[in-house]
């Protein structure tokens, strides 16, 4: 607890600070290339029922994806506690690289930890992680993926939380995690309100964006939430389908409870014991989600809905050959989103679909997929 | 008195710390980890504790970690946890069960607490539970005469350490050092420090766990503490041992071995 009382006194500071928000913006404009752009896809839109789709591209920030937002901040965060060394969990990578690329920066000592089974499927990712400096351990308990991960981090900070900052990467984990790292994705959602609105003339009908543990969803909503006629609609890993239990669909398929320090919904059995999950997308295969989409989820202000693998997959695809972006796995489940959705509302409907990262992490497992339906 | 308490008071009538044993549920198998168990009491042990094997055990190191997932993978379940406190029970000493939150969260607190007396079970000890969030668990703990065991550590705050203690029932758990459970070759010397800050705050008895594994470590640790708290240690004779039959004998030597540590007056316990 006092680790954490420690962290939120200095990042309450550190939010109040011109000197660190300055910090932070400089570093986010001439270091990870905000702002991104938004970027729209008729060609994509015309696969969605001909409304108008328009892509925010953190697959264009530095790194390839939304997870710099937030590791700059703590990553300051932690160079301002005197802490001189990080850690970090990642599922697909794209967390762990860009700790790494943060590390790199600021002069900080970066571990790693990916589950096992994620080392092997993102290992891009891990030579990435590797060349930046970082140390990147391998985990070989529990289920070997991004839950485990958490837990070997979580391991390590408690015994090393006076040299060392646990940078989580995702809008959950204890206070005041989640509402930290939702603050620093948060620039996502503004700066997108104020794009689409100069590209549109208006809001739009929705945001959609894919969630795991929930950061890009929360980074592109936030701004969003108090403007009521616009929905808000997260795509969860849906897997091999929500009937078959091989899924990641926390929201569509869990229960209330707590994990890794938060309340929250989570996929469990009758005994509490998480479940083991499936995804075809690292980034996704987690049995939790951020609190904060636990409670738009309860009041009704966002819906949550699974998108399975194969229709993350057509989605990839369809990006690819219509537009000449290849999208990472973990946003091609808010494209399927995008392409259900479209139809749905109709062809005057203005969709706003996060982008959350780019697909070069993903090309191999892209290609042995294809191969097999090929 | 709780019965927890009165195993305390026997321990400081012979002027020693008391002997606190863990086994998780399940591991090798139910019927072992209760024959371990049993023989751990009649070799020393004088308060128990049973760990209920968690998909997700953050605070502990390796060898829990391994004992864990192979109970879970044989089927350990809530049910056997039970089962295991109220074999144990039945030699007379008290019996705490040792749990992450959510598996407690998710049977129903009141229906675990009610399930956990009826079993013969004394307490709960609950590494991520923060008082802040123990309302229903610390109302049914009251109604039911269970004892709320919490964590404090030497990183808690004297604010915090007031908080915790405040909520404890039956003793204290002092974690011995920053870190995950786990056998080390010297006891930190924090854990001194941090008995003494407890005792600032509470007349409980404070047990020091994490890292005791050998008799001068528990006579070492008995010279300041209530309670000796030996966990991974335990568990090691188990998961290292070439038959379940060999696994007792080595839990029950070890507890001999360190039921004579608390007993070695070279370190007399602190008044």
């Amino acid at each position: 607890m006092s680790a954490l009382d420690e962290l939120t006194t200095a990042y309450f500071s550190a939010k109040e600070d011109p000197a660190f928000q300055a910090e932070l913006t400089a570093l986010l404009r001439d270091y990870a290339g905000r702002p991104t752009l938004l970027t729209e896809v008729p060609r994509f839109a015309a696969e969605a029922g001909g409304c108008r789709v328009f892509l925010k591209r953190e697959d264009l920030a530095h790194t390839g994806s939304h997870k710099i937002n937030n590791v700059i901040g703590q990553a300051l965060l932690a160079r301002r506690m005197g802490k001189t060394r990080v850690v970090a969990e990642t599922g697909a990578g794209q967390h762990g690289v860009a700790t790494a690329t943060a590390c790199a920066l600021l002069g900080l000592d970066c571990v790693v930890y990916m589950g096992e089974e994620d080392t092997r499927r993102q290992a891009l990712n891990v030579a990435r992680m590797r060349m930046l400096g970082a140390e990147v351990i391998p985990v070989a308990t529990g289920s070997r993926t991004l839950k485990d991960a958490i837990n070997e981090a979580f391991r390590d900070w408690v015994t090393t939380v006076g040299t060392t900052h646990y940078c989580i990467g995702s809008v959950m984990g204890p206070h005041p995690f989640p509402m930290m790292v939702r603050d620093f994705q948060r620039v996502i959602g503004l700066e997108a309100r104020e794009q689409v609105r100069a590209a549109a003339g208006r809001l739009p009908d929705a945001v959609i964006a894919c969630v795991g543990g929930g950061s890009n969803a929360i980074g592109a909503f936030h701004a969003f939430i108090p403007d009521e006629g616009v929905r808000l609609i997260g795509c969860e890993a849906g897997g091999e389908g929500l009937a078959t239990g091989r899924h990641a669909a926390t929201l569509a398929g869990g229960s209330a409870g707590v994990i890794h320090g938060m309340r929250t919904y989570l996929l469990q059995d009758d005994d509490g014991q998480t479940c083991p999950t499936h995804s075809v997308s690292a980034g996704l295969d987690y049995p939790g989600v951020g609190p904060e989409h636990a409670w738009l989820h309860d009041t009704g202000r966002a819906s949550y809905r699974a998108v399975t693998d194969a229709e993350a997959m057509n989605a990839f695809s369809v990006l690819c050959r219509t537009e000449g972006i290849i999208p990472a796995i973990e946003s091609a489940h808010a494209l399927a989103g995008a392409l259900q959705l479209g139809p749905e509302l109709g062809a005057d409907a203005v969709l706003l679909v996060n982008l959350s990262g780019r697909g070069d992490k993903d090309v191999d497992i892209a290609a042995q997929w294809f191969g097999h339906l090929g | 008195m709780s019965t927890v308490g009165a195993a305390f008071e026997r321990a400081g009538a012979q002027g020693r710390a008391a002997l606190v044993g863990y086994q998780p549920a399940g591991f090798p198998s139910v019927p072992v980890a209760i024959a371990a168990l049993t023989a751990m009491v009649e070799a020393g042990v004088d308060i128990v504790e049973i760990g209920l094997p968690y998909s997700d055990p953050l605070i502990d190191g390796p060898v829990i970690q391994e004992a864990a997932s192979r109970a879970l993978a044989a089927g350990t379940r809530v049910s056997d946890v039970l089962d295991t406190v109220q074999a144990v029970a039945a030699t007379g000493v008290p019996v705490l069960v040792m749990t992450y939150w959510n598996p407690v969260e998710h049977h129903g607190v009141a229906a675990f607490a009610r399930d956990l007396a009826n079993a013969g079970g004394s307490g709960l000890i609950t590494p991520d539970l923060t008082p802040e969030e123990a309302g229903p668990w610390l109302e049914e703990a009251a109604a039911r005469g269970l004892d709320p065991v919490f964590l404090v550590a030497p990183s808690s705050s004297a604010e915090r350490i007031k908080l915790i203690t405040s909520a404890c029932g039956g003793f204290v758990y002092a974690a011995s050092m920053m870190g995950t459970t786990g056998s080390r070759d010297v006891v930190g010397d924090e854990a001194a420090a941090l008995v003494r800050r407890v005792r600032e705050h509470t007349s409980l008895p404070v047990g020091v766990g994490l890292g005791v594994k050998n008799s001068s470590q528990a006579s070492e640790v008995g010279g300041f503490a209530d309670a000796v708290i030996v966990g991974t240690a335990f568990v090691r004779c188990l998961l290292e041992a070439p038959d379940p039959g060999a696994g007792i004998a080595a839990a029950r030597d070890l507890a001999a071995d360190l039921a004579a540590g608390v007993r070695d007056r070279a370190h007399s316990p602190a008044e």
